[in-house]
């Protein structure tokens, strides 16, 4: 369902983000893209959400070309797509239910949509205690759920996250883990960018392993090691 | 949802984060509505400034005139004559005939307490003072063409004797041309001088604004990556912007009180007969609303165009 076919991405200054990438993934799997800094697993992933346009080959989400898309149908194709992001990138200037909200709003939500469904993910993240607080009053961990629950709330058919645990203890890791491990249960294609040894055996799932812009190998249930 | 529903809900939401933001951002807002402010004060100044040179300017105006001054001999009836002549010229604003009789009124008050001219003035027996006709033009500029036709012929009377005694215009020459130099360049150094400090000051608000915007881009990227569209994210930086703009505006209007009340004896004495308070209240509904449109223009704009750059990703 989405399918990097002869993808290459060379920056203006000749550095070769990635080369001639092919690299096909199935709904409802869980798949680690791993490797060191600069192996070129976060181009991979702003190259799929049109955050930058291939230097050469295409992108497949479903037969659709996403580097053809205008920008209205980009904006409705990222509505599919729930991002986690290292450093949480949340609103500063929202509580943690009008940053769950907004994302809601943003896909044209209604009110009493919005009122039901907010408290309903945060429970499955277990942080309705902090649903009034603001992104400052809260640990990394808990920023760090806040941001999976709004990456959830429009029942993404896709969640991207680039190394979630990056700014987190091995505790909250873990923890962030298992709430990825439960969403792609529950049926959502889960991608997870990282180089965290502990999580890739923990998983058993498939690890795609990326090294100076290419992928070095790819197994089914995987273990890491570069 | 209908479409119709949709965008009710839509600039609700819009309005409400708008409102939040302003609220929240503490900071960034209190130092965006002052330098809001200051452009605004600005501006309304350069609206009073405007007021105060027009009317010291008509003032000035006012007070140039021609005075006409006949022969002790020369007969009412040839006067009114050419009164009637002069009033008939476009330039001419209003003459104002002043007789024998009345010059010698006005004479003789004006030196009242002055015994040996009055005793003077009695020896001679008869009133040496001719009538006046007082010229006053439209245009301080046309004093010269109005002159030169009291020089020409027709200031000659039915008989072929000149009338005319003298014009003071030639006396007063230099003093006129110097007046309305100075009149016509200060009305142009007021443009350019308003023109300058208005672009000015609204650059700094735009720039302020850009800042407040510039702050907040890693927001705006998250607002695009979660698939909010360019409206959806614009509109509530608008709505900020013309909040600055209205805020700041009822601030200026408010200032503007104890200020105008402060310079307005000042202003009073120094340029004749103008307080600057009192105008600061006859005209209050029309600066209101330049302060006002230009604050709530202001800050939607710089918002809008600010944003922009950002919202590409």
């Amino acid at each position: 369902m989405i399918v990097f076919d002869r993808v290459s991405k060379i920056y203006p200054d000749n550095s070769i983000a990635l080369e001639e990438v092919t690299l096909s993934i199935e709904p409802e799997e869980f798949i680690s893209i791993v490797g060191p800094s600069g192996a070129g697993k976060t181009t991979l992933l702003k190259l799929f959400l049109a955050e930058e346009k291939p230097t050469e080959g295409s992108v497949y989400y479903e037969s659709t070309n996403i580097h053809t898309l205008n920008k209205k149908e980009i904006d409705a194709f990222r509505r599919k797509v729930g991002m986690v992001f290292q450093d949480f990138r949340l609103l500063p200037n929202k509580t943690v239910y009008e940053n769950i909200a907004f994302t809601m709003e943003a896909a044209g939500r209604t009110d009493s949509e919005i009122e039901s469904d907010v408290p309903h993910v945060l429970e499955l993240v277990d942080l309705m205690p902090k649903i009034w607080n603001f992104p400052r009053e809260l640990s990394g961990g808990e920023k760090q759920r806040v941001a999976i629950a709004r990456a959830l709330v429009n029942e993404p058919d896709i969640i991207i996250a680039d190394e979630p645990t990056g700014n987190l203890d091995p505790a909250n890791t873990y923890d962030i883990v298992q709430i990825l491990k439960k969403i792609n249960d529950l049926g959502t294609t889960v991608i997870l960018a990282t180089h965290n040894k502990g999580i890739i055996d923990l998983l058993k799932k498939r690890v795609v392993a990326m090294n100076r812009g290419k992928i070095v190998r790819d197994e089914k249930a995987g273990k890491y090691f570069v | 949802m209908t479409k119709k529903q949709m965008f009710w809900t839509k600039l609700k939401r819009i309005l409400r984060t708008g409102f939040f933001n302003f609220w929240r951002d503490g900071t960034v807002t209190l130092a965006s509505v002052l330098v809001m402010m200051v452009t605004l004060l600005v501006i309304g100044l350069i609206s009073f400034s405007s007021a105060i040179l027009d009317t010291t300017l008509a003032e000035l105006k006012n007070k140039i005139d021609i005075n006409v001054t006949f022969v002790t001999s020369a007969k009412e009836e040839d006067i009114l004559n050419i009164k009637h002549t002069i009033e008939s010229l476009s330039e001419v604003f209003l003459v104002t005939y002043v007789s024998r009789e009345e010059a010698l009124t006005a004479f003789k008050e004006r030196h009242a307490s002055d015994q040996p001219i009055l005793s003077a003035l009695n020896e001679l027996g008869e009133n040496p003072l001719g009538a006046v006709l007082n010229v006053r033009a439209r245009d301080p500029a046309q004093y010269a063409s109005v002159a030169e036709f009291l020089e020409s012929g027709s200031a000659l009377a039915s008989g072929g004797v000149p009338i005319i005694d003298r014009v003071n215009y030639f006396q007063n020459k230099v003093a006129i041309d110097k007046l309305t130099q100075i009149i016509s360049s200060a009305d142009r150094l007021g443009f350019a001088l308003t023109l300058f400090l208005a672009i000015i000051s609204v650059l700094i608000a735009f720039n302020t604004i850009r800042l407040t915007i510039y702050l907040a881009r890693d927001e705006i990227s998250v607002m695009r990556l979660v698939g909010a569209s360019t409206t959806y994210i614009r509109g509530p930086f608008v709505v900020v912007g013309i909040i600055y703009g209205v805020v700041a505006g009822l601030l200026t209007l408010l200032i503007l009180l104890p200020l105008t009340y402060w310079l307005g004896s000042t202003t009073e004495s120094f340029f004749v007969g103008f307080n600057i308070f009192s105008y600061y209240f006859r005209h209050f509904l029309e600066i209101a609303s330049i302060i006002m449109v230009s604050g709530v223009s202001i800050g939607a704009l710089s918002s809008a165009l600010a944003i922009r750059k950002y919202l590409k990703v």
